[in-house]
Parts: structure tokens; C-alpha cells; sequence
């Protein structure tokens, strides 16, 4: 089988998972109880007649398998439906949401990401030390705080009470900024929210890379490395560090369904107008086929970025390689 | 009788090792102190957390008559953060309760069956586990409308497949042990072996699963509460902030937003310090390690 049987058998997985994800989104909103037509439009004043022609417009007078034909008909064409506070298609709302939501996790991601594996890397180095112990203890609290209390803090402290960064949003409205001054602007605004997106991630990937690193250390290539009488630090980078790294590869992928959950509440609590918010807002407006669509995004993008993952896993891991 | 008396010893052992275990003793005490508040929550406070007040009682900060001041609609905030503690764990408790039993019960069948059986299973537990949790929980919660119980249903649905797949994986391992085989030969069933002779052995496990459920539901309640699918008659912590943010005022009300914030990240706290300790002490070789 080999590689190849790998890739085979990972994007046949994944593909099957998203047939899965679109029957439980259609599952999960007609399990709603009561009319779904009398769920979006709760105003009693719409008439008899005018809610029956809103379910032939939505389809629901059909039976459930004829609606679920059309609803994998509508998204095969992009068709997510129509979001009712926004009263335009629903993809066309979450679209415009991604670049802002794209540029936060990367950036918090890539940061966390890079602190998390030094941090962890020399704890697990140095286990035991008081160093480790700090790190650990540090990494343990900063993991359990909400993204969205640790928010609310930095938002009273620093943009309420110092008032050094902007309370919310993504740039300073009707400044009228442009090229090098836009950037500044937005990188000011992205400053709060992505921090407390940050150190969440960062005591997840200290504790996941100490662990790792802790195992690694124990293996005999450590010791022979020792033997050999190389350099400490060489040891580190060369043996320890580069094989304590391919958990945490592994996890990144599992953990983007997390990291989903730390955009969606600092989005919310500094008004950044990303996904995120929008889930809130949909929720705040029970705008159900906006919600919808937002689950279904984000379940797409996590299997997407776990086959990506899985794949790449495939190329460094030589194991992979040999088992066939 | 024997047995018996020696689980009551394993027990003993147990919380002695909790106790001198810095990070365990601290987690558990705070833990108590919630579990304590919350019970005795009609008799500390001061005054009906959902009743609105008077309009001149509106934000006021802390007084002796209203110990952590009242919040946008004149109610008292010590109060609500009496009452909040309930919903915390109870949530919390009832949903790692169910989230712990079904992910054993999975894991085992799976694990001991293997085959088929497992594959089906194991297959239906990957796919949750891809699945974004919050989003399936705030989705779930906003078609099930605002209830407490709909948030344990929600967070039980989301979380059991983590604990069906650490059970499995020590059921696999437990299932070719000798002692297995040997009750499989003087003619022991199936069911009496899954659950007399494999089940015993994984409850230690089922209970740091049970902290570490603990923890995450308590986390989830207050984000979907947050995010304002709270239970709309019951008050809690998240719901606190969800009423203090959408206000617009919090930022003048400090004693209204800092309680709720810090109830909820020490009980977080408290339960993680005690979900470390525990899995210290389960490690194999730390009950010789500190001489017993």
C-alpha cells in the first residue's frame, strides 16, 4: 500500500466525513421542534397564505427526501439559502467575513504556534527544573481561562481604562486610511483579540510539546547522541526537538476545531467583523440558514485542514513510508 | 467482603495521595468551597437573583446592602453569583455523568468486541471528534431553544466520543491480560467479563475522564451562556457577562463583570489542578515513588 494507499484511504475518509456533516446539517435544523417557517418568521401577523407561499419559496412543502435533494442540488451550486437579518444569499454574507477571520487565526495560530514549541521544547529540555514547573503551572492557568473572560479583561483594562487599543472592530471608521497607514491601523485592532486568541493556544502547544519532548528524551537515540559527546543545544535542535515535533503536527490538525471556538468568542467580544461575529450575531438574531451555513464552513475547513495535515504527516513521517 | 474492604483501602490511599499532591489539595479545596456555596445558595443570599429592583437601585456599586453591587436591571450580584455556581456544576457534574458512562460503554463494546463492531463505532467516534465543537454546540442550542438541559444534552452530545476513545484504547491492551483469559476459561460470558473483570480496571480512568468532562462542560456552559443561548430562568455565570456585555456599561461596573469572570476561571482552575494531580497519581509507579 505505502504512501499512496495512505492518501487514498485519507481523502476517501474525508470526503465521506463531509457527506456525513451535510446529512447532519440538514438533520439538525429539522429537528427543530415546531414549524421551521414559524421559527423564521415569528411575527403572528403573517398571514395563512403568505407563510404557505414561503414554504413552497423554501421548499418545505415537499417531502424530506425531496427537500434534501434540493438542498445537496442548492449546494453544489453555492446555494446556502437566504440569511433573514441580512436578507441577502447567505454565502454572500460569509464570504465577504472570511478575510478578516483568515488573517486573525493565522496570525494568532503562527504565533502561538512558534511560542508554544520553544516554550514546551525547553521545559521538556530542562524537565523537572523550576523553570518547568513555572511553565507548566503558567501554561495550565493561561489554558483554562475562557478566550472570551480573558478578553473581556484586556478590553477593560487596555482599551476602557488605558484606553491604548481601540475598543473593537477592524479599523478606525471614516479615518481613511490607506496603504502603509491602513496597515498599522489594522494591526493595532488585531492586537487585543489576537493575544487573547494567543495565550490560550500557547499553554495547549507548551503542554503538548513538554509531553512529547519528555518521551523523546527517554529514547535511546538521546543517549547515543550523548555518547557521542555532541553538544547539548545540537542534541535539542538535531534529535530531541525534531522528533517531539510530529505529535504536535498531528494535533494542530485536531486542534483547529478548537481553535474555531477562541475565534468565535474574541471575535465576538472585540466586534471583529469575521466569522465569528457573525455567528454570534446570527445567534442574537436566530438567523437560522446563516447559522447554518457558518457550521457548515467551518466543519469543511477543519476536515479540509486535517486531510492537508494528515497528508503532510504522511510526507515527514518515514514510518508511513516503510509500514507498507 | 475482602474486596470490598480493599476498594475502601484503595480509597484511603487515593485521597491521601490527593492530599499531599500541592496541586490536587488546592484544586480540591476551592472545588469544595463552589460545591459548598452552591448548596447552601438560598441560605447566603441576600436577595432573589432574577428579581428586578427598584429603579434607583440600578448599578450600584458595593454597599452592605448589596455586597458586590447590582447590575443594569437593580439585581444583586452576589446573589446571581451564589446561584450561578449551581448551574456551573450542576451542568457540569450531569453532563460529565452522562459524556463518561456512554463514552465508557462505547469504548468498551468497541474494545472488546473488535472487528466490525469496532470499526462501525470508532468510525462514528472520528466523526464527531472532526466535527468544530463549539459551532455544533451553538447550533444545537439555538434549534433546541434556551434550557439548561437542552446545554446538557448539547455539551454530553459533543464531548463523549474523547472518553470512548481512551477507554477502547486500554480496554485492547487489558483484554489480552492473563486474568482475562483465565475467567474466559473457567467459562466466564461476555457481559461478565466486559463489565466483572475489564470494566473495574478502567475506573480509575473513568474518573480523570470525569474531571477533565467536568471542566469542559463548565467551560461550554459559559461560552454558549455567553453567547446568549443561556437558560433564560436560570441565571449563570456566562449569562452574567452576556447581560453585562451587551449592555454597554460594564466598563463602569467593574463589581457587575469581574465576579462572574473570576468565579468561572477559578472554578476552571481548580477542576484542571485536580484533573493534573489525579493523572500524576494514576501514573504508574507514583504511589511507590512517594514510599507506599
Amino acid at each position: 500500500m505505502g504512501l499512496r494507499g495512505f492518501i487514498f484511504r485519507k481523502i476517501v475518509a474525508a470526503c465521506l466525513t463531509i457527506v456525513a456533516i451535510v446529512c447532519v446539517n440538514f438533520a439538525i435544523f429539522r429537528m427543530a421542534p415546531g414549524d421551521p417557517i414559524r421559527m423564521m418568521f415569528r411575527d403572528p401577523r403573517v398571514s395563512a397564505e403568505n407563510l404557505q407561499l414561503m414554504k413552497e419559496k423554501f421548499g418545505l412543502d415537499k417531502p424530506l427526501s425531496g427537500q434534501f435533494v434540493a438542498y445537496v442540488k442548492g449546494l453544489t451550486r453555492g446555494d446556502l439559502g437566504l440569511s433573514f437579518s441580512h436578507r441577502r444569499p447567505v454565502l454572500e454574507v460569509i464570504a465577504e467575513k472570511i478575510p478578516p477571520t483568515l488573517l486573525l487565526v493565522i496570525t494568532a495560530l503562527v504565533i502561538a504556534v512558534f511560542l508554544g514549541v520553544v516554550l514546551g521544547a525547553l521545559a521538556g529540555w530542562r524537565s523537572g527544573t523550576r523553570f518547568d514547573t513555572f511553565i507548566l503551572t503558567a501554561s495550565l492557568t493561561m489554558y483554562s481561562i475562557p478566550t472570551f473572560a480573558l478578553g473581556i479583561i484586556f478590553l477593560l483594562i487596555f482599551a476602557y481604562h488605558i484606553a491604548i487599543f481601540p475598543l473593537g472592530g477592524i479599523v478606525t471608521p471614516a479615518s481613511g486610511f490607506e496603504g502603509f497607514e491602513l496597515v498599522r491601523d489594522v494591526l493595532w485592532h488585531m492586537f487585543l483579540p489576537a493575544i487573547s486568541i494567543v495565550i490560550w493556544y500557547v499553554g495547549e502547544y507548551v503542554l503538548l510539546t513538554r509531553s512529547s519532548m519528555i518521551d523523546v528524551m527517554g529514547q535511546e537515540y538521546i543517549t547515543t547522541a550523548r555518547a557521542k559527546g555532541l553538544k547539548n543545544f545540537r542534541i535539542l535542535k538535531r534529535h530531541a526537538l525534531r522528533n517531539a515535533l510530529l505529535p504536535v503536527v498531528t494535533i494542530t490538525g485536531v486542534n483547529l476545531g478548537f481553535a474555531v471556538a477562541g475565534v468565535i468568542e474574541a471575535e465576538t467580544v472585540f466586534s471583529w467583523p469575521g466569522v465569528g461575529r457573525l455567528v454570534y450575531d446570527a445567534v442574537s438574531k436566530r438567523d437560522y440558514p446563516l447559522l447554518q451555513g457558518v457550521f457548515l464552513l467551518f466543519a469543511f475547513s477543519v476536515v479540509t485542514a486535517n486531510l492537508i495535515i494528515d497528508l503532510i504527516y504522511g510526507y515527514i513521517d518515514p514510518r508511513i513510508k516503510v509500514r507498507s | 467482603m475482602r474486596r470490598l474492604s480493599n476498594q475502601t483501602e484503595k480509597l484511603k490511599l487515593f485521597f491521601k495521595l490527593l492530599f499531599s499532591h500541592r496541586m490536587g489539595l488546592s484544586g480540591f479545596s476551592i472545588i469544595l468551597l463552589f460545591v459548598f456555596v452552591s448548596v447552601f445558595a438560598p441560605l447566603l443570599a441576600t436577595d432573589d437573583p432574577s428579581r428586578s429592583g427598584e429603579f434607583e437601585n440600578i448599578l450600584l456599586s458595593p454597599s452592605s446592602q448589596f455586597w458586590f453591587g447590582t447590575d443594569d436591571l437593580a439585581r444583586d450580584v452576589w446573589s446571581q453569583i451564589l446561584y450561578g455556581a449551581r448551574v456551573s456544576l450542576t451542568v457540569g457534574f450531569i453532563a460529565a455523568f452522562i459524556t463518561v458512562v456512554t463514552g465508557t460503554l462505547v469504548g468498551l463494546v468497541a474494545g472488546y468486541y473488535g472487528k466490525l463492531v469496532e470499526e462501525l463505532l470508532m468510525r462514528i467516534v472520528d466523526f464527531f471528534m472532526m466535527l468544530p465543537e463549539l459551532p455544533l454546540m451553538i447550533v444545537l442550542a439555538a434549534v433546541l431553544g434556551p434550557s439548561m438541559w437542552n446545554i446538557i444534552f448539547v455539551v454530553s452530545l459533543v464531548s463523549w466520543p474523547t472518553t470512548a476513545r481512551v477507554v477502547r484504547s486500554q480496554v485492547l491492551s487489558l483484554k489480552e491480560r492473563p486474568f482475562v483469559e483465565a475467567s474466559r476459561c473457567i467459562g466466564a460470558g461476555n457481559v461478565k467479563l466486559m463489565f466483572g473483570e475489564i470494566l473495574p480496571n478502567v475506573v480509575p480512568l473513568m474518573f480523570a475522564q470525569a474531571v477533565i468532562m467536568i471542566t469542559e462542560a463548565i467551560y461550554a456552559e459559559a461560552v454558549l451562556s455567553f453567547l446568549g443561548l443561556g437558560d433564560p430562568t436560570s441565571i449563570s455565570w456566562g449569562m452574567m457577562l452576556h447581560f453585562a456585555f451587551e449592555s454597554g456599561v460594564m466598563a463602569r461596573a467593574l463589581w457587575w463583570v469581574m465576579p462572574p469572570i473570576f468565579s468561572i476561571v477559578a472554578l476552571i482552575v481548580s477542576f484542571s489542578l485536580l484533573g493534573t494531580a489525579i493523572s500524576d497519581i494514576l501514573e504508574p509507579g507514583y504511589k511507590e515513588q512517594k514510599g507506599y
